[in-house]
């Protein structure tokens, strides 16, 4: 039986898009603003039934909806959600709704066509994790690029063409090869249903070209170095909603394609290639995060201190290569893969409410100054700002009781079964991570008043405090008791595990 | 030899045109200036007469029909070939009304002369020998450089129907030239004749039946405007009235398409290993010069002419993919459909922005066209994105069967060379989007916005929702073209 559930949470938004646009220009700009505010809320409370009614002890897809959509190609309109894309389609929805919210506040142009991008961008990014049809897939992957790239392009900062549009070319360009990928395995199985296309018996030459053409979609979009440089720019000049966005689901969007596609569909080029992907982790995790040190401008660190903490769920999914040669059993892959999924949900947290935080401080300074050196002595203007701010802070470092510490132990103890040395490396990111976020707190926080502009602002504003709020459950939330969160994913990873291990498949 | 009378009723819908264009022509003459509306209207109805005639006979007839002692074909690809070619023209003589008014250009002449190249592309479509096609294609031609030459008193007109009369008379010329050396050869001037005479020469003869062949290609690829022989293409749709240049760019590459599938497809079928590899170099060059050379450009139309020659390269992946898949010939004709469409809607646009006697086509003029008209610059940006091939706009549909059709034939170096290339189109398909919604407007059109006369609106809305509900929905078309081109 069909469930149209999912179908509602993608077309709502969207559907709320057109009705906020048809409330025309900036004069009922409070009527906009209402009605996004009414659609993200209720997409939200869409998801108490939707959590309710999934069945964690299934793997199998629930809640699905299948229609012959283009009869030509065999490509349908499936909808589908395991654990993992239960939970991010709730984060999605969460975050989605920070972001409208954040936007009634900050933006004052144009204010219709902000809440009409976020809102198709939120359905479109629905599409993408619930979809069960590697072309209905690829059409809600791209189509979010138009929204993101309106977004950046009109309500970013100075250099905010040359970023949106370096930002579409670039993952553009990353999925090219994943479509040619997706109609070779087409031509093979003769569907489009990711589905079929796990457990397929390519041979290993075969396996790895098609790894690569995925690679290259999702390395981008996560992103891996080298193929990073398009996301500190992207994160800079977009709006702070934009940067939201891009930082708590958009990356994500990458690790769910290494899930989804990578893994199951050629394990065999995932194992013999593990050692190329630990290493691009390392690396990102390293040397991003000594980039981020040096950085003078707030988003900008962010920006690389995301890049280093996706490494790290990167490091999670293809640890578990390693790890299954030197533990017996899959216990301690199981926990690597589940630590990178815990750790992509709480770096939306984290991130994002930094990310949220900056556009609120730089809403407050007369040219939107995002440098470090211009704020100092914040926490004594805005002490509850400068409080939650810490909270978000040390959730980035990994502090324990914080959703960063979840993630980050699980991939790093599991990871310490196989190699010492990898786990070494990837631990120093405590280090580097509490350095880059701390010393910009110090600077931005703490000490003398920097200069009038500083000393005028005014706290915390109750939209802003709304979500600050709601944010800081969800870090308490993942960091003290994930267990509900663990209890969705359970049958999905497990199953993920064994569909992704070449040598564990049950023929 | 006995007389067999011709099946007069399978060619109504070109008949209906003809007498109607003949008395219109009359009618017209007669009219005073201020009455001049009733051209255009008795000519937007011929169109929509023809279009119902050839819509029953797409509904009705089931076996292909060939008649007039075998020069004329009624078969799937004939009749779907007119009704999209009738559509657009319909269009663009929407689009024209405002445009030729402002522009002094409004004579009942352009319709009827609009309406004589509409009756040469019908008869392309239909067309089932050698002669037939070549006397519809200049039909079609000599209508078309009368029209770039409207505008008497613009050096730029008249230069740029010049140099499209000279270089179309030439590729005409190699188009004429190709068929006598095919006629000298086969002795058979027929489509099905030539072919199946083909069968049977010998390797010598296939030789030089090769030799015509590459001729009549020059021709095909000069009216389809595909490198290498696109030099007229940019000169021509940046010279000619914008409303023209929307017409050339529309319905007449639909009807190069059904006369390129019944010369190669349909008759030379025996030689397709040498037309296939002719056309893979064309198509390459096409996609890269196209792509490459438009972001260099700084007026709207000299973009979107070179983006033509690169969409005229994607359409020939279709031929390429065609004989060893099974949908590659329906996915080309898709493509071009789908590409006229937009097409129409982008040259539309500009037509809208021009003053009287005044061009509005540099990319700067642009600027920030959200604040002057949201919802014009919304369609326009559907268009884009569509051009660019951006899901879920119709456009992505129109490359992903190319590719489907290419991955099939084993050709997937050519599928990722076709995306690669669509990437460095998208920029400056991005660009114009980056000029509407990221800029502020130029100082003189501040605060004025931009105001369009509710028909010409709808027109343009439907053109633009087309592009996205075409790719929400792409199905019916898609096997419309299925069943037509296979």
């Amino acid at each position: 039986m069909d469930s149209y559930l999912l179908s509602s949470l993608i077309w709502f938004p969207v559907v709320g898009s057109v009705a906020v646009l048809m409330t025309g220009g900036d004069k009922n700009a409070d009527t906009a603003r209402g009605i996004a505010a009414f659609v993200a809320i209720a997409n939200l409370l869409l998801c108490i039934p939707l959590y309710m009614a999934f069945d964690p002890s299934s793997y199998l897809m629930q809640f699905q909806e299948d229609h012959l959509w283009i009869r030509a190609y065999k490509i349908h309109y499936g909808l589908g959600v395991d654990g993992i894309s239960l939970a991010m389609i709730i984060l999605t929805n969460f975050t989605g709704l920070l972001v409208i919210l954040a936007g009634c506040h900050a933006i004052k142009v144009r204010v219709a066509q902000y809440m009409a991008a976020f809102l198709t961008m939120q359905g479109m990014m629905i599409g993408v994790f619930a979809a069960t049809d590697a072309i209905l897939f690829y059409v809600f992957w791209e189509g979010m690029l138009i929204p993101m790239y309106l977004s950046i392009g009109m309500w970013g900062s100075a250099n905010r063409s040359y970023a949106s549009i370096k930002f579409f070319l670039y993952t553009f360009l990353g999925s090219i090869l994943m479509l040619i990928a997706l109609l070779y395995l087409y031509h093979y199985t003769g569907t489009f249903k990711i589905q079929e296309f796990y457990g397929l018996k390519f041979s290993l030459h075969t396996q790895e070209l098609i790894f690569f053409a995925f690679f290259l979609a999702f390395a981008v979009k996560v992103p891996m170095w080298p193929v990073h440089t398009w996301l500190p720019d992207a994160h800079t000049e977009a709006p702070s909603g934009g940067s939201v966005v891009l930082a708590a689901l958009m990356l994500k969007l990458g690790i769910y394609g290494f899930l989804r596609f990578s893994m199951p569909i050629t394990p065999l080029a995932c194992q013999h290639l593990a050692w190329f992907m630990i290493t691009l982790s390392l690396i990102a995790i390293v040397y991003i995060g000594l980039v981020a040190i040096i950085q003078t401008d707030m988003k900008k660190l962010i920006a690389y201190s995301s890049i280093a903490h996706m490494g790290f769920a990167t490091l999670g999914c293809f640890m578990i290569y390693d790890i299954v040669v030197h533990t017996p059993d899959y216990q301690d892959a199981y926990m690597s893969l589940e630590g990178a999924v815990i750790q992509m949900i709480a770096h939306a947290f984290g991130s994002g409410a930094m990310f949220l935080g900056i556009g609120m401080l730089a809403d407050r300074y007369y040219n939107h100054s995002r440098l470090i050196k211009d704020y100092g002595g914040i926490a004594s203007r805005m002490p509850a700002f400068a409080a939650f701010f810490m909270l978000f802070a040390m959730s980035n470092v990994g502090l324990p009781g914080t959703a960063g510490f979840v993630g980050e132990f699980m991939v790093i103890t599991s990871a310490i079964q196989a190699h010492f040395w990898v786990a070494f490396v990837a631990a120093l990111t405590l280090i580097l991570a509490a350095s880059y976020t701390l010393w910009m707190y110090k600077r931005v926080f703490f000490g003398n008043i920097a200069n009038d502009q500083v000393a005028q602002m005014e706290d915390l504003h109750w939209i802003e405090k709304t979500n600050y709020i709601l944010l800081a459950v969800g870090v308490f939330f993942v960091g003290l008791y994930p267990t509900p969160v663990l209890n969705v994913l359970h049958a999905t990873i497990g199953n993920l595990l064994i569909q992704s291990l070449p040598y564990a498949q049950p023929h | 030899m006995s007389f067999i009378l011709p099946i007069f009723s399978a060619a109504m819908p070109e008949l209906f045109v003809l007498c109607m264009a003949s008395l219109i022509l009359l009618v017209d003459v007669f009219l005073p200036e201020r009455a001049r509306i009733i051209t255009y209207v008795l000519v937007q109805l011929t169109l929509i007469g023809s279009f119902l005639l050839s819509a029953a006979e797409y509904r009705d007839q089931v076996e292909p029909i060939i008649t007039f002692s075998g020069h004329y074909i009624l078969d799937k690809l004939a009749v779907l070939t007119k009704l999209f070619l009738l559509v657009a023209s319909f269009f663009a003589f929407i689009y024209a009304r405002h445009y030729t008014k402002e522009h002094h250009i409004a004579r009942g002449e352009y319709y009827i002369l609009g309406l004589f190249a509409v009756l040469g592309m019908q008869i392309m479509a239909s067309a089932y020998s050698f002669l037939t096609i070549y006397l519809g294609l200049e039909l079609v031609s000599l209508s078309l450089y009368a029209m770039v030459a409207l505008q008497k008193k613009s050096n730029v007109a008249t230069e740029a129907a010049m140099k499209y009369f000279i270089t179309g008379a030439l590729a005409s010329g190699f188009l004429l030239y190709g068929i006598s050396i095919v006629y000298g050869v086969t002795g058979k001037i027929s489509v099905a004749e030539a072919a199946g005479f083909l069968q049977t020469v010998s390797m010598s003869q296939q030789g030089i039946v090769l030799f015509g062949l590459i001729f009549m290609m020059a021709g095909l690829l000069f009216k389809l405007g595909a490198i290498p022989f696109h030099l007229w293409v940019p000169d021509v749709y940046d010279g000619a009235p914008t409303s023209v240049t929307l017409f050339i760019a529309s319905a007449p590459k639909i009807a190069a398409f059904a006369i390129a599938m019944r010369i190669l497809v349909e008759a030379m079928p025996g030689l397709v290993i040498p037309w296939t590899h002719i056309l893979t170099v064309c198509a390459v060059l096409s996609m890269f010069f196209g792509n490459v050379l438009a972001i260099a450009q700084t007026n709207i139309k000299r973009m979107l002419a070179y983006s033509s020659i690169a969409h005229m390269g994607y359409t020939l992946l279709g031929f390429i993919a065609g004989p060893h898949s099974q949908q590659g010939y329906s996915a080309g004709m898709f493509y071009i459909t789908t590409y006229v469409l937009v097409a129409a809607g982008a040259f539309a646009i500009i037509a809208l922005l021009s003053k009287p006697d005044a061009e509005f086509d540099h990319i700067d003029d642009l600027r920030g066209l959200n604040e002057r008209n949201p919802w014009l610059a919304f369609m326009m940006l559907l268009l884009m994105f569509s051009m660019a091939g951006v899901p879920p706009t119709v456009g992505f549909f129109a490359k992903l069967g190319l590719l489907e059709s290419l991955v099939e034939a084993h050709l997937v170096w050519l599928a990722a060379l076709a995306l690669l290339f669509a990437i460095v189109g998208a920029y400056y398909y991005l660009r114009v989007i980056m000029y509407m919604y990221f800029e502020e407007p130029k100082r003189a059109f501040v605060g004025t916005p931009l105001s369009i006369s509710p028909g010409v609106m709808a027109a343009i809305s439907v053109n633009g929702a087309a592009a996205l509900l075409l790719g929400l929905f792409p199905s019916a078309l898609i096997d419309m073209c299925r069943i037509s081109a296979s």
